[in-house]
């Protein structure tokens, strides 16, 4: 079949307009998912994740927002340079985003059932008429998918009345209304109990597999994406730094902010807190030269502040963008 | 520090809110002890009437021998130097219009550090060198700061006015673990440098597993378990405590062996308006019994310092 | 940043100099600095930037009126019959009234009248009312919320306009009692605004930390709470300049206000009017300059409402 990456993301640049500048956010992100494949995408907070996700789906605010360089080529088309009308049937049909907050993504105003017919609606697009039946059996049907007990009554809810992991739910009910290609996932679960967090990621993980989509599971703590994803992007200050298979990543980090964020996790065995990374993220006003990651490298060499590492590679599937790893190509 | 029979109820247009409904547990001096609790367990609650944001509805807490149950207006001032709070979300414990050096100066003026204002700065100075944040940081404005740095500023405002008892809600929630790591480190430190008791509260067991001495579990108003932190660890007797252990998301083979096994988490927290009769965790309980529906179980001491509150567990002992 | 203190005989007394010093300079580069960056977000509208312009020079005009203005002794008791009406010449770019002043001097000192009323309205109700706003938020929910906002709430019921022109109406006509009038009517609306804003945040951490280390209700009040408050505020003080200029132009008109020969702009509208459309000069250039200045504040309170935002980003 085809061998052409679902979504590819090529040396994007990303920068925002301020006063004392440009703060250079995204400084050359490269990101591949292929067909049906579960990829995650870590990095702590402020690394650019977020933005190189709204760059997909095109919502970032254009005025203090600009993209100098770069492709996003979704099935070898450019998402930057498509029309309005392309646009519209990409979000429509193919790519759908979960946000962080389900409070937040849902209007508090409007009940659900009328957030999800619009969905419908809207996901039909406007050339095919849809009957009243034949939405209220399609929302009730989704909402069946993502196990939500009593439908009927939630319809008539107002998303103010439910829980946390139900509002959750219904966003994911939202997102997989039409026949998605890609899935964006940004943090599902991060404001929910842990319990209500391990419901959510099974249920994304069976209707995933049940319906053959591509997922990209962002997340800023490497533990949510383990069992989920099988291959992993690590991410920091702007651009990626590793990727592998996951089960490779946690085996065997080599770069050394992945290795760094591996030991700073505490571990349910005891022994104490990791040391965590010293120095902080950089300022993207005045971001370092070279590699970003390079004044909070234990491992720093002269070429590091000189010139950003590409990624090299290391063994199959796993790539790593440090000039350590570059002899072993 | 000790809490009798605490009890504190809200009451709201849908009823009565039973945040915390009943519980008794006691803080050594110079020990870390872990509040564990997943939303509307209600531990926030404890921490905010310890504090004294909260008068308690029933109950007391004993500080040194002496009821505190009042609020914090009503607190002599000592006291009030005495315990402090680090709150769970940096964004909003931070007057965003005011500059760090204003919002550290603050404790120190209310307790009369020093009427010198130069000696004020000095030592705004060092507690932020005690923090490692760089000294020019006091003339910014917390929205210019990072999170994790917020935090730290959180936490260098507690300790301005040297306490002996430090409440830390959530401390690192809204962070990222290597910022966590950090911050972790340096309260730990802090504790034993300057002798500090801590009433540490999360919801990440395994940052607990690293930080407490002693934990204990709450549910719904009601403390599950109580147990020194290994024994919570390797032997955890409550089915609450077993599922949430069993939920969490580690990063190794070797962690995976060390949770109970796969209890699934079933259903969701019920609302603390409309508490289910009997063990308030019976709708969720794998291993219930015919008394979970009607009676409230409660603590027992299973063995040295654990005590349990479940009915598995009140046929054993006596 | 890296400073020596110089081991010196002068000892304690150099050091304290020094030290003062060094925070000063730092102070003034940080105080520029802030002003640099509040600029920055003032001029992102250019339109803002009018407004300012506008303010400029109407202040400019006010202030220096007696220099500027062609004929300065139009503005007080004069007659001069034999220039009487005249429509806009060079030598009266403005024309003159009936009774032969110039209409442009007139406008200058009116200027003088209108904004230094706005001032001193602005200055007595929006202290009063934003005290009272925060003394109600704070304390919601208690009998003194109820008094004070109940108070507020009969108080904006009545339209301003109104109740001002009710209150002239029992006093001698004066311009005194003008902005005495527009201040009883014009102070709720701080009181409603600030209360929204106290009574939202009383509920925020950083105040409940405050509490909790112990500073009493002055310093919550006026230290933690009222800084975020100001942002609203100081946009809608400078928003109500111009309506504080209109509705005292209006009592004039009504001749409630200010009384002859006093130059308000106001005035000078309503005795003119009965003159249009011939002598329309008369009346044209008083009512234009009244929208100007309160075009003026009000394109000036939108750059201040950009500007106050809170700080991001360093």
């Amino acid at each position: 079949m085809m061998l052409m990456p679902l979504l590819e993301i090529k040396d994007l640049h990303v920068w925002f307009r301020v006063f004392k500048g440009f703060l250079k956010v995204l400084e050359g992100v490269n990101f591949v998912v292929w067909p049906g494949e579960r990829v995650g995408l870590v990095g702590e907070m402020g690394c650019g994740k977020t933005t190189t996700m709204k760059a997909v789906m095109r919502i970032l605010p254009m005025p203090p927002a600009i993209i100098p360089e770069g492709e996003i080529l979704f099935k070898g088309k450019d998402i930057l340079k498509m029309g309005r009308g392309e646009l519209q049937e990409i979000r429509r049909k193919k790519i759908s985003m979960i946000f962080q907050d389900p409070t937040a993504a849902l209007n508090p105003v409007f009940k659900i059932g009328t957030q999800l017919r619009d969905t419908v609606r809207f996901a039909r697009g406007s050339k095919r008429s849809i009957t009243k039946g034949d939405i209220r059996t399609r929302t009730m049907q989704v909402l069946k998918e993502v196990s939500l007990p009593d439908p009927e009554r939630i319809l008539e809810n107002y998303p103010i009345q439910l829980s946390g992991g139900m509002r959750q739910r219904i966003c994911i009910s939202m997102a997989l209304i039409s026949t998605n290609e890609l899935l964006i996932a940004d943090e599902p679960g991060t404001s929910l109990d842990v319990t209500i967090k391990d419901q959510i990621r099974r249920l994304l993980g069976g209707l995933v597999e049940k319906l053959g989509t591509s997922v990209i599971l962002v997340s800023h703590a490497l533990g949510a994406v383990r069992n989920m994803t099988v291959r992993v992007y690590v991410m920091y200050a702007g651009s990626m730094v590793e990727v592998a298979k996951t089960k490779a990543l946690f085996a065997n980090a080599l770069h050394p902010y992945s290795q760094g964020l591996l030991a700073a996790i505490p571990r349910l065995a005891g022994g104490g807190v990791g040391e965590g990374i010293p120095g902080h993220i950089p300022e993207y006003i005045n971001p370092p030269t070279g590699c970003r990651f390079h004044p909070r490298c234990k491992h720093t060499m002269p070429i590091c502040r000189n010139k950003k590492p590409p990624f090299f590679k290391v063994e199959e599937g796993h790539q790593v963008a440090c000039f350590l790893f570059q002899n072993r190509e | 520090m000790t809490i009798e029979r605490f009890k504190k109820y809200f009451v709201t247009r849908q009823g009565i809110v039973k945040a915390v409904d009943g519980i008794s547990f006691s803080v050594k001096e110079g020990e870390i002890f872990g509040l564990v609790g997943e939303s509307g367990s209600g531990k926030s609650t404890v921490a905010y009437t310890v504090v004294g944001m909260y008068r308690p509805t029933e109950g007391k807490i004993i500080y040194r021998g002496k009821d505190i149950g009042q609020e914090s207006k009503k607190r002599p001032k000592k006291l009030k130097k005495d315990i402090q709070i680090v709150f769970q979300d940096p964004g909003t414990s931070l007057n965003p219009r005011r500059t760090i050096r204003q919002i550290l100066e603050l404790p120190l003026k209310v307790h009369n550090f020093s009427k010198n204002g130069r000696k004020r700065v000095e030592r705004v100075e060092k507690l932020l060198e005690m923090v490692q944040l760089p000294v020019g940081y006091m003339y910014k404005y917390p929205t210019m700061i990072g999170g994790g740095e917020k935090q730290i500023v959180g936490i260098a405002r507690a300790l301005a006015t040297d306490p002996s008892f430090v409440i830390l809600d959530e401390p690192t929630s809204a962070l990222d673990v290597s910022v966590q790591a950090k911050i972790i480190n340096m309260l730990i430190q802090f504790q034993k440098k300057f002798k500090l008791s801590y009433l540490f509260i999360t919801h990440d067991l395994s940052l607990m597993r690293n930080v407490a001495s002693r934990i204990a579990i709450m549910y719904l108003g009601k403390i599950c378990e109580i147990a020194p932190a290994s024994e919570f660890f390797e032997n955890p007797l409550h089915p609450y405590t077993q599922m949430l252990l069993s939920s969490i998301p580690v990063i190794s083979e070797e962690e995976e062996t060390l949770k109970p096994k796969k209890v699934m988490s079933k259903g969701e927290i019920p609302s603390p308006v409309n508490v289910p009769p009997g063990c308030s965790f019976h709708l969720r309980c794998s291993k219930k019994m015919d008394i979970c529906f009607r009676e409230d179980p409660a603590m027992r001491e299973v063995s040295k310092e654990h005590t349990v509150r479940c009915h598995l567990y009140t046929k054993q002992v006596s | 940043m890296a400073f020596s203190i110089p081991e010196s005989v002068w000892g304690q007394k150099v050091e304290n100099k020094m030290q003062k010093n060094f925070s000063s300079r730092k102070k003034l580069s940080r105080t520029w600095e802030y002003i640099r960056r509040k600029w920055y977000k003032f001029s992102r509208n250019p339109l803002s930037i009018v407004g300012l312009a506008l303010i400029c020079t109407i202040i400019f005009s006010a202030i220096f009126a007696s220099y500027i203005s062609p004929h300065p002794e139009s503005a007080g008791k004069f007659v001069n019959f034999s220039e009487a009406s005249q429509s806009p010449s060079l030598a009266y770019l403005c024309g003159t009234d009936r009774f032969g002043r110039d209409v442009l001097t007139r406008i200058f000192f009116g200027y003088r009248y209108s904004l230094g009323m706005a001032v001193i309205v602005i200055s007595i109700m929006a202290p009063v009312g934003i005290i009272l706003g925060l003394i109600a938020g704070y304390y919601k929910n208690s009998w003194i919320d109820t008094v004070i906002m109940r108070i507020t709430d009969i108080f904006i019921a009545i339209p301003p306009l109104i109740l001002a022109l009710a209150i002239c109406s029992v006093l001698t006509p004066s311009i005194f009692n003008a902005m005495l009038a527009i201040s009883v009517a014009w102070w709720p609306w701080y009181t409603r605004m600030v209360y929204e804003v106290t009574s939202s945040l009383k509920g925020e951490f950083f105040v409940q930390a405050a509490q909790v280390t112990g500073a009493n209700t002055t310093h919550i009040l006026f230290r933690e709470i009222l800084p975020n408050c100001m942002a609203p505020v100081l946009t809608k003080m400078s928003l109500d300049v111009g309506w504080v200029i209109l509705i005292g132009a209006t009592l004039s008109f009504v001749g409630l206000g200010a009384q002859p020969p006093i130059p308000d702009l106001g005035s000078m509208v309503a005795d003119a009017s009965s003159y249009l459309p011939d002598l329309w000069w008369e009346a044209v250039f008083p009512a234009f300059a009244i929208m100007l200045v309160v075009l003026a504040f009000n394109l000036f309170g939108d750059g201040i409402d950009d500007m106050l935002g809170e700080e991001k980003g360093g």
